[in-house]
């Protein structure tokens, strides 16, 4: 109830009881669709995970629940040397992943913006194609691409002189997870560099001149004014690039199946589930697997709101 | 307000109309009527089909899910068998096919889903020794009377057979796993001396030889240790096992024994060979693409359904796309004698506690595996039957216009080894394997490896 | 800017000869999809990369076509569509499903944002952290309790069981809310004074000024739903009701791999929705575009 006054006050509304009780029931009402679809296969789902995290859960039994076995699930991932090198990939996919997307898309934004009507929009859709081309169809023709023996990427480059023994991409682990980072990285640009375009050309042309009479250099203009007025649209850029990275699953699974040190904790959550289905309590170990991939993401998120409402 | 409940009755009603849109729940959902299949043009060679079978009433719909064995994984092949069966019984059949690569996955999901399909098609690894012992088969030794066993080759019909005696695959289709070698190219590189192309054998010493030549004479990889996945990994270990006379598991199928040093040696043999390559990119599938393409000059994951395939090229039956010969070979070994991986399909039931189902489902294998249908079923699989006779008809001679089958039945069948593949943790036991040939593969210690995969398989076992 | 000196022009062209170059390079994959779905075998099994194809040939289309058949729409038992090659169904399907995942996240979303933007209710803070939270969590994290939660509901094995986790996903409120916050509070308070309903005021106040979101976000929900393979895997379990993404993914682990023939499916899968793309382009980018000013 408490809360309840503090935000009545926030919206400094001198609202009578009975119309916060209307507030709150219409209020309640329009989130209503919304909240069942949410709740019933998001948070629902997630609590039934957390709850079978602590079990030996596995496929055979037909209740949901398996024995209470504790913590053990959570201790014996950390012991484990597959989960482990997943978790590590899965960083490395979104640690690399994200900065550069960012930065390439708005190298190309700056350069772009400026550029006459249909020239950019031409460039705009040709860098905005592989997200709308659908993650399968660009799987596949990438592993033609990579293909050790009659792909292209091998061809071009023994022609050129850059290598002379053909590379076996995404069959030596030196290789393996670049090259899906790199196939993540064509179909993750396309948005934020439309998003950087709009965002340069919002820019308030009356602060650049200022600073361009102060004596400013085209990068302090470029890094005091305009990045500081593009902060809002960089951070919705590393929302959406930070959940397009961890939707790398077909990649994985189509291209390596895990193979070649490229397993991510998302695709070693299925493969639990339903490979190794002979493993005892597989079930809640897949489970226990989710709860800490969660917690990563949930305290991913959570910093970059909080820099999005320092903002 | 009214308007805002209005709102939301409408929205529910919006689900509720999406509910009854959805499919029913059965496990027979709204496909394949028949009037609407029979307007597709029945393949030539269907006389038999009737086109509208007559609507029973309170027919039973059951679904088979089938892996992609020999012919079986063609539509075109399937359809007229299972149109007349339709036709016979009034039990619609809904088809689907899996692939190896990620059908276990989709018949676990199905199994955690409690959609499991009626029927299965495939060995004894998974329908017995996987689903089986876990409990989600019908046990089917009421249809295996003594006249069956008798005509049933007694190998197949044992590693059908659980432990406790249930059987739980009906034994429709034998073969043994080869490997297949581009002849020309062989012939090019002078590496054809090395092959006995009257039994279609070699030794590991020959092998050796030839892939040297070949390598010689084409200077890249001749033959690949796939290992992206689990699939037609019955062709690496083959090979391995082959070489020196190693092991899989041991004759009682109770434990893996791959770090047996017969295997480190073949290992360590292939691993410093120029010509093969440990390629983590490419599973049994890729490799015979490969094969075909003329790129690889040997594949381990050929079978004769395969020799007897025209290829995606067409080019023909034992060709490859540029129409150099294909010869199928037994794998190589010391003393040129192979254990030959078998392969051994058929039909295994799930419980899916619906009695109607299963007797239908029953219906169907008794069609295909004991009646005069089976030498039908056989046929198109391009696989031999897994028994002499059935209700009368000789299975034996279905294929004796057929000179490849035949040579094969001759040089190839008779090495069929121990069908190990039953041993419990199998699926542990192929992941692992993979996993240890891609270590392997990267450089690392061939028997350390090994050990460290044979635990982990073992640990599950 | 001003060309102010040589430096910044020779930047400027080096700038220009690199987006081309990378612009040619993102084009590549689809270059090679088409020209590969048109290819004859014997170019597309050539070791040597074949730039164009020698002779443009249907017959990889063909084969797909002929692989395997299912009716071309089916409603309940009663209602079943012609016998088509499924390949067209996968189309069929990926289009309904992709639409319905739009919709209804759509007009969830935009009455949740409006609700939590501009309503003091109990519990506002908490719901919205909780969006906050899970907005960028993978499905794969819930995949064993989603799965038998959609058996349970009898969903499992339809497209609904891959459309109703889109629209529970929270991304599309949260976009919402901050669009919705951009309405003033005066407008609201007025029409609430000339005596409008909540839902009058909804549709003929709140939804005209959060139009452009629900355009971003259903652009958004549309291509999203469109590629997420990883539910269509878990939840469609037969043939009539694969989508195109799960279509081709079955091609691809088949016994022989045929280039070609994916490269058939690949064409089917992205062509149409390119051509989409294309002709609403501006929207797209427009969407788009609003959706970040405001996010």
């Amino acid at each position: 109830m408490k809360g309840v006054l503090n935000l009545a006050k926030q919206s400094n509304a001198t609202m009578s009881r009975a119309l916060q009780r209307r507030e709150n029931i219409s209020g309640y009402l329009f989130m209503l669709p919304s909240l069942i679809f949410f709740a019933g296969f998001v948070i629902i789902p997630m609590v039934i995970c957390i709850l079978t995290s602590l079990t030996d859960a596995n496929m055979r039994d037909t209740s949901m629940l398996g024995n209470f076995i504790g913590l053990s699930n959570f201790a014996k991932l950390f012991q484990d040397k597959d989960f482990k090198q997943a978790l590590w990939n899965t960083i490395v996919i979104v640690v690399v992943s994200v900065p550069t997307v960012c930065a390439f898309s708005l190298w190309v934004a700056s350069a772009i913006y400026k550029l006459k009507g249909p020239v950019l929009s031409a460039f705009r859709c040709i860098f905005y194609l592989p997200v709308v081309t659908g993650s399968v169809a660009v799987v596949v023709v990438w592993k033609w691409m990579y293909n050790n023996y009659y792909g292209i990427f091998n061809y071009v480059l023994k022609g050129v002189g850059i290598i002379d023994k053909n590379i076996n991409w995404l069959g030596d682990p030196k290789f393996a997870l670049w090259c899906i980072i790199l196939i993540l990285f064509t179909t993750s640009v396309g948005q934020p560099i439309v998003l950087y375009v709009s965002a340069l050309g919002n820019v308030d042309q009356t602060l650049v001149e200022a600073a361009q009479v102060d004596g400013a250099t085209n990068f302090q203009v470029f890094w005091r004014v305009k990045w500081a007025q593009m902060m809002p649209t960089t951070l919705y850029i590393l929302v959406i690039t930070t959940i397009n990275s961890f939707q790398c699953f077909a990649l994985i699974q189509l291209l390596t199946s895990g193979g070649s040190n490229t397993n991510t904790v998302m695709y070693h959550i299925y493969f639990t589930a339903f490979k190794l289905t002979e493993q005892a309590g597989h079930f809640g170990y897949a489970n226990a697997m989710g709860v800490v991939l969660a917690l990563f993401i949930g305290a991913l998120s959570a910093v970059q709101f909080k820099l999005a409402k320092e903002k | 307000m009214k308007k805002l409940l209005a709102l939301l009755l409408a929205m529910s009603m919006l689900m509720a109309l999406a509910a009854c849109g959805q499919k029913d729940p059965d496990p027979a959902p709204s496909k394949d009527p028949a009037p609407a299949e029979t307007q597709d043009p029945a393949p030539a060679g269907d006389g038999q089909s009737d086109p509208a079978p007559a609507p029973t009433e309170g027919a039973t719909e059951i679904t088979a899910w089938i892996y992609p064995v020999g012919g079986w994984s063609t539509e075109a092949n399937v359809k007229p068998l299972i149109d007349a069966f339709t036709a016979e019984t009034g039990i619609k059949v809904n088809l689907e096919w899996l692939a190896y690569a990620d059908g276990d996955d989709k018949v676990n999901t199905a199994i955690t889903a409690k959609s499991a399909p009626d029927l299965i098609m495939e060995g004894p690894e998974r329908l017995v020794a996987n689903w089986g012992a876990s409990g989600y088969m019908v046990d089917l030794s009421d249809m295996i009377d003594d006249t069956d066993k008798a005509e049933i080759n007694p190998a197949a019909l044992a590693a059908c057979t659980s432990p406790d005696g249930k059987i739980y695959q009906y034994p429709m289709f034998i073969t043994a796993h080869c490997m297949g070698i581009n002849l020309d190219a062989f012939k090019a590189a002078g590496a054809d001396q090395y092959l006995d192309l009257e039994n279609h054998t070699w030794t590991t010493e020959n092998f050796i030889k030839a892939v040297d030549a070949l390598y010689a004479e084409y200077g890249s990889t001749v033959g690949a240790v796939y290992c992206k996945g689990q699939g037609g990994d019955q062709g690496t270990r083959a090979l391995i096992n082959n070489m020196y006379g190693g092991t899989f598991a041991n004759a009682e199928h109770t434990a893996y024994t791959w770090d047996d040093p017969k295997n480190v040696q073949a290992l360590e043999q292939l691993k410093g060979m120029d010509g093969i390559a440990f390629d983590a990119s490419l599973e049994g599938g890729d490799e015979i693409a490969l094969f075909y393409q003329g790129i690889l000059k040997m594949a381990f994951c050929w079978n004769i359904a395969q020799q007897l395939d025209p290829n995606t090229a067409g080019t023909g039956a034992g060709k490859t796309m540029n129409g150099e010969e294909i010869v199928c070979m037994n794998f190589p070994s010391e003393d040129g004698s192979a254990k030959l991986q078998g392969g051994i399909w058929g039909l295994g039931i799930f419980d899916n506690g619906d009695q109607a189902r299963i007797d239908a489902a029953k219906q169907f294998v008794k069609y295909f595996c004991d009646s005069e249908h089976a030498a039908e079923a056989a046929k198109i699989s391009n696989f031999f039957s897994a028994r002499s006779a059935a209700e009368g008809t000789d299975l034996s001679t279905i294929f004796d216009d057929n000179p490849i089958m035949m040579d094969y039945n001759k040089v190839i069948l008779p090495n069929l080894g121990d069908y190990y593949q039953v041993t419990t943790g199998w699926a542990q036991a192929r992941t692992s394997w993979w996993n240890t040939l891609q270590k392997i593969g990267n450089g690392e210690d061939v028997a350390a490896s090994l050990a460290a995969g044979t635990a982990e398989a073992n640990g599950a076992a | 800017m001003k060309i102010q000196n040589g430096s910044s022009r020779a930047y400027r062209i080096f700038s220009i000869v690199v987006l081309v170059i990378l612009a040619f390079l993102f084009l590549f994959p689809l270059y090679w999809i088409v020209t590969g779905a048109f290819k004859n075998g014997a170019d597309i099994n050539n070791p040597q990369p074949v730039w164009f194809p020698t002779e443009w040939v249907s017959t990889n289309f063909e084969k797909l076509f002929a692989k395997r058949s299912a009716p071309l729409f089916s409603v309940g038992d009663a209602i079943v569509g012609p016998t088509v090659p499924a390949a067209i169904r996968w189309l069929v399907n990926t289009v309904f499903m992709s639409v319905m995942a739009m919709l209804l996240t759509c007009l969830t979303a935009a009455m949740a944002g409006y609700s939590l933007a501009k309503k003091r209710f109990a519990g506002r803070g908490i719901m919205f952290s909780l969006i906050v939270c899970a907005m960028a969590l993978p499905k794969q994290v819930i995949l064993i309790p989603l799965l038998k939660e959609m058996a349970a509901l009898d969903l499992y094995g339809t497209l609904w069981a891959v459309i109703f986790p889109t629209v529970g996903w929270p991304f599309g409120v949260f976009l919402m809310k901050q669009f919705a916050e951009g309405i003033p509070g005066e407008i609201l308070e007025a029409t609430r004074i000339d005596g409008a309903s909540e839902l009058k005021t909804f549709t003929t106040v709140v939804m005209p000024m959060i139009k452009p979101g629900i355009g971003a976000l259903a652009i958004f929900t549309f291509i999203n739903s469109w590629n997420d393979y990883f539910m269509q895997l878990v939840m469609l379990d037969k043939n009539e009701i694969y989508t195109i993404s799960l279509g081709i993914a079955t091609l691809q682990s088949e016994t022989t791999v045929d280039t070609g023939l994916l490269m058939a499916g690949a064409a089917l899968a992205s062509v149409p929705i390119i051509i989409v793309f294309l002709v609403f382009q501006k929207y797209f980018t427009q969407g788009i575009t609003m959706g970040a000013v405001k996010g």
